[in-house]
């Protein structure tokens, strides 16, 4: 009897509770973008203190789920949407608005006993095909290509397959790794390693880049001259050939505290932000402009 | 003599690889517990037992995590524990013990040995999408209940069995009915020995991560769960993402020792008190 | 007689109580199985049953050609569990024979609960430790660059299975009746002599079982093996190939796979592989186990 009356009181609770929820924005996506954002709440939520904000990781794809299947508010990304997952979206009543929040550099790293300085885009490409198996090919370095990457969630995953990869398939042999931080972390140990991680992951809390890594010239062609993220000139102009802006997506036109967040993040507070997490800021631009738009 | 000696040294080579064997077991796990009860101590202060995580997870503490771990460990227990006992009292006192409980039986104990993931995955379809929970300590709180289920159905029965059918006759025999043999000549002496069972299993889901990767626990949330439709945080979900989807594992990994140990002294604990309380049982019964 | 009646309805409502909670529970665990089933049967629609378990190639968000071959992550999961096996078994059964039959009372007493201590610590935290103490080990012991892979993993995994194993083969040598060692004992065999050839044998049909649970545990285990076998998805050659286990890919797949998609009933589909595989290795261990006792008595 006694056990009767206790689960039903129990169960009277738990839906008591779940009428009463109280409301968060909620924020997933993606691991390159997840400490930029995280820090971006705290100091927007130090400044703001009524207004909870929550930032889930998981990756880019998650987060792209998560604004499909509405259960976050803004997605953030470091890629585009595939034109098959906006096409999910507006199946289910969802239309994305993308606003450019910060712009990466995508950075290929190498441990600093490989002595290569400098690779086209192809070569990179040729390695994370499973093309180009050692170090030789490129170099005196005798060592077996130890590929690290992401995992198909992530954001910066697609987007090498896409411009570095030629949209072709990865070697099954890339070690999969769960963050940018477990990539270098890698490199760091692993001589024959390779890597690739958002620009904002290269530097210890100093500011300079961590000790033990080496960030590879990337030149267009081969010949040419090599560019490092790390350069905004570069960055900026294109030279850099792997450059991308960072996304943070709302359903429709942004409202409430997602709003009130997400112009602070493009405002000047926010950028500064940005820029000492060690990426670069949106600028003046197209982005801008496009941004500006979507807010109305 | 010769064939003695022989047996002798035969002997005492099994022996001692036999010690050599169990020498080594033991070595792993106070390796395990030294290296992290060094490291992690380090990281324990009262704000980090009390706070909440700062400055990108970098610095703070891990109370949201121990609050939320213990919430979803709550409602673990408020559908495992009661349905668990009443289903193992059935099967145990009152079904008859034909092939089909036999076989439920069978089933129910095969059932706890099916991966965490696959509850997860299950949890997922059920409570997340189909019952529109969504991704929440409800939700987390259900999956990790069904995947307790089998645990303590099974440990609740073997505590049933233990008790000899004559204390039951005596009852019935002196004109008690069912229910009342069972209130008073078996659920005293098995209780104690069900809820060791049950603590271990809450121990056990408290300790699981990858039935709550998908049905609730966040990265990161500024505030603790204030209802049962919110997601949350929890130790071992902290302690993975501490350890391989941080911004900067390598400067954190001090914290995430810290969050290990928290861990592991919560599951070992309720471990231990299960364990000592079997252990008083065992020698009052005598 | 009103007393009586009222005291019957008491007793039948008690009992139909019970009798609800029987049924609620077999029918929720019914439910787990049917609701997997049925969730990962629409992948087939799209993928071919032969293609799902024969190919090699899993690659289901390629922009190239979608695949969704699980044999490499079969095979990866089988060889960890393998690996794991070749170091529990005679490790577990080695301790078991020492509680059994070597150790004081006194000692036993302890080290009984010391092993269950092994079991209890989480998988998340075994995981942990193999980043941080197995992995760089095992790179610097084997000279390689990375300790995340296929050795580490069944080393983490032989430390999770080890529990089982030691428990259930204790209690299986245990259950040998003291006539048979004694027996041997008065023909002049020494204690070792009536371990090895007396006891063990006598007790192989548990201690088979206890294998079994612990292969099931193995092949079961997800967060330990996501956090250090490296997760390529590559067909393994060897122990130092990184390798990618099924139950890892559910946990990494699962967070970003749009709901409903063939993706999303795939994973389902592996789900419904792993839970065949360990409902049947629990079950035969558990089969084997009854027989072994019911002879026993």
């Amino acid at each position: 009897m006694k056990k009767i009356a206790l689960i039903a009181l129990a169960t009277l609770t738990l839906l008591a509770g779940l009428l009463l929820g109280a409301k968060m924005v909620q924020i997933k996506g993606s691991d390159t973008m997840v400490n930029l954002v995280q820090i971006l709440a705290e100091e927007y939520m130090g400044k703001n203190p009524a207004t909870p904000i929550a930032v889930l990781g998981g990756g880019s794809g998650t987060g792209i789920t998560g604004l499909i299947n509405q259960t976050c508010d803004i997605a953030s990304t470091s890629r585009d949407w595939k034109p098959k997952e906006i096409d999910q979206a507006w199946d289910k009543g969802v239309t994305p608005r993308n606003f450019v929040v910060a712009v990466d550099g995508l950075s290929i790293i190498v441990n600093e006993k490989n002595p290569v300085e400098q690779l086209t885009i192809a070569q990179v490409g040729a390695m994370y095909r499973g093309e180009i198996k050692s170090w030789k090919a490129v170099s005196d370095f005798q060592k077996p290509v130890s590929l690290y990457g992401r995992q198909s969630n992530s954001g910066t995953y697609v987007f090498m397959q896409e411009f570095v990869l030629g949209n072709k398939n990865y070697s099954t042999d890339m070690k999969e790794m769960n963050g940018n931080a477990q990539i270098i972390e890698g490199v760091l140990q692993d001589e024959g390693a390779v890597g690739y991680v958002g620009v904002g992951y290269l530097f210890d809390e100093t500011g300079h880049v961590r000790k033990g890594l080496k960030v590879v010239k990337i030149s267009k062609e081969p010949g040419g001259t090599g560019y490092v993220p790390t350069d905004k000139a570069a960055v900026d102009s294109g030279d850099y050939p792997i450059a991308r802006p960072l996304y943070m997506s709302t359903n429709g036109k942004p409202k409430g505290v997602a709003a009130e967040f997400l112009q602070w993040i493009v405002g000047p507070e926010g950028q500064a932000v940005v820029g000492r997490e060690g990426f670069f800021t949106v600028g003046e631009g197209k982005y801008k402009a496009a941004n500006d738009k979507n807010f109305k | 003599m010769k064939q003695a000696t022989r047996k002798k040294i035969v002997q005492a080579l099994g022996f001692l690889a036999l010690r050599a064997a169990l020498f080594l077991v033991l070595a792993v796990l106070f390796l395990f517990l030294y290296d992290i009860g060094r490291k992690g101590a380090g990281a324990i202060s009262w704000e980090f037992l009390s706070k909440a995580p700062r400055r990108g997870m970098t610095e703070g503490g891990i109370f949201p995590a121990i609050f939320g771990t213990f919430l979803v460990t709550v409602i673990t227990a408020v559908l495992a524990v009661p349905l668990g006992m009443s289903a193992a009292i059935y099967l145990n006192e009152y079904a008859r013990q034909t092939r089909l409980t036999r076989l439920i039986r069978l089933s129910i104990r095969n059932l706890s040995g099916v991966p965490s993931i696959v509850y997860g995955l299950f949890g997922v379809i059920l409570f997340v999408n189909v019952m529109g929970f969504g991704t929440s300590v409800l939700s987390a709180g259900l999956t990790l209940g069904l995947m307790t289920l089998p645990w303590t159905i099974t440990a609740s029965e073997e505590a049933l069995k233990t008790i000899p059918n004559s204390y039951r006759e005596g009852a019935l025999a002196l004109g008690a009915t069912k229910w009342q043999t069972i209130r008073t000549n078996v659920l005293p002496y098995a209780v104690p020995g069900m809820l060791t069972g049950t603590v271990l299993g809450l121990a056990r889901a408290a300790g699981e991560t990858a039935p709550i990767l998908f049905t609730g626990a966040a990265f990161y949330l500024p505030f603790l769960p204030k209802s049962l439709g919110d997601q949350f945080m929890a130790l071992p979900y902290h302690l993975y993402i501490m350890a391989t989807q941080h911004h900067a594992i390598l400067q954190v990994r001090p914290l995430a020792y810290g969050t290990a140990l928290v861990l592991i002294v919560l599951v070992l604990g309720l471990n231990m008190t299960a364990v000592v309380v079997r252990y008083r049982l065992r020698r009052k019964q005598r | 007689m009103r007393h009586k009646k009222w005291s019957d309805f008491k007793e039948s409502a008690i009992r139909a109580f019970f009798f609800t909670c029987g049924i609620l529970a077999v029918l929720v665990l019914i439910g787990v199985f049917l609701t997997l089933l049925a969730t990962a049967i629409p992948a087939f629609r799209e993928i071919k049953v032969g293609e799902f378990l024969l190919s090699t190639r899993w690659d289901p968000t390629s922009p190239e050609k979608a695949e969704y071959g699980l044999l490499a992550m079969i095979v990866s999961t089988l060889m960890v569990t393998a690996g794991a096996l070749v170091l529990a078994v005679p490790i577990g059964i080695g301790v078991a024979a020492y509680l059994s039959d070597v150790a004081h009372w006194r000692a036993r007493e302890i080290l009984k609960p010391v092993v269950e201590i092994l079991a209890g610590i989480p998988s998340v935290v075994v995981g942990f430790l193999g980043i941080v103490l197995f992995g760089p080990a095992i790179a610097k012991v084997f000279h390689i660059g990375n300790g995340l892979n296929a050795l580490n993993g069944s080393l983490l995994l032989a430390i999770m299975a080890l529990p089982t194993i030691i428990s259930i083969s204790e209690d299986s040598l245990n259950a040998v009746p003291r006539a048979y060692s004694e027996a041997s004992l008065a023909l002049g065999a020494s204690r070792w002599q009536t371990l090895v050839r007396v006891k063990l044998p006598a007790g192989l049909s548990g201690i088979i079982a206890a294998v079994m649970l612990g292969m099931g545990r193995a092949i079961g285990e997800t967060m330990t093996v996501l956090m250090v076998t490296g997760n390529a998805r590559s067909f393994p050659h060897g122990l130092f190939d990184a390798v990618r286990t099924m139950t890892a890919n559910i946990a990494i797949e699962l967070g970003e796979v749009p709901y409903y998609t063939t993706h999303y009933y795939a994973l389902f589909a592996i789900g419904l592989v792993l839970f065949v595989m360990t409902f049947a290795v629990n079950l035969v261990a558990d089969v084997v186990l009854q027989k072994y006792q019911e002879r026993e008595q």
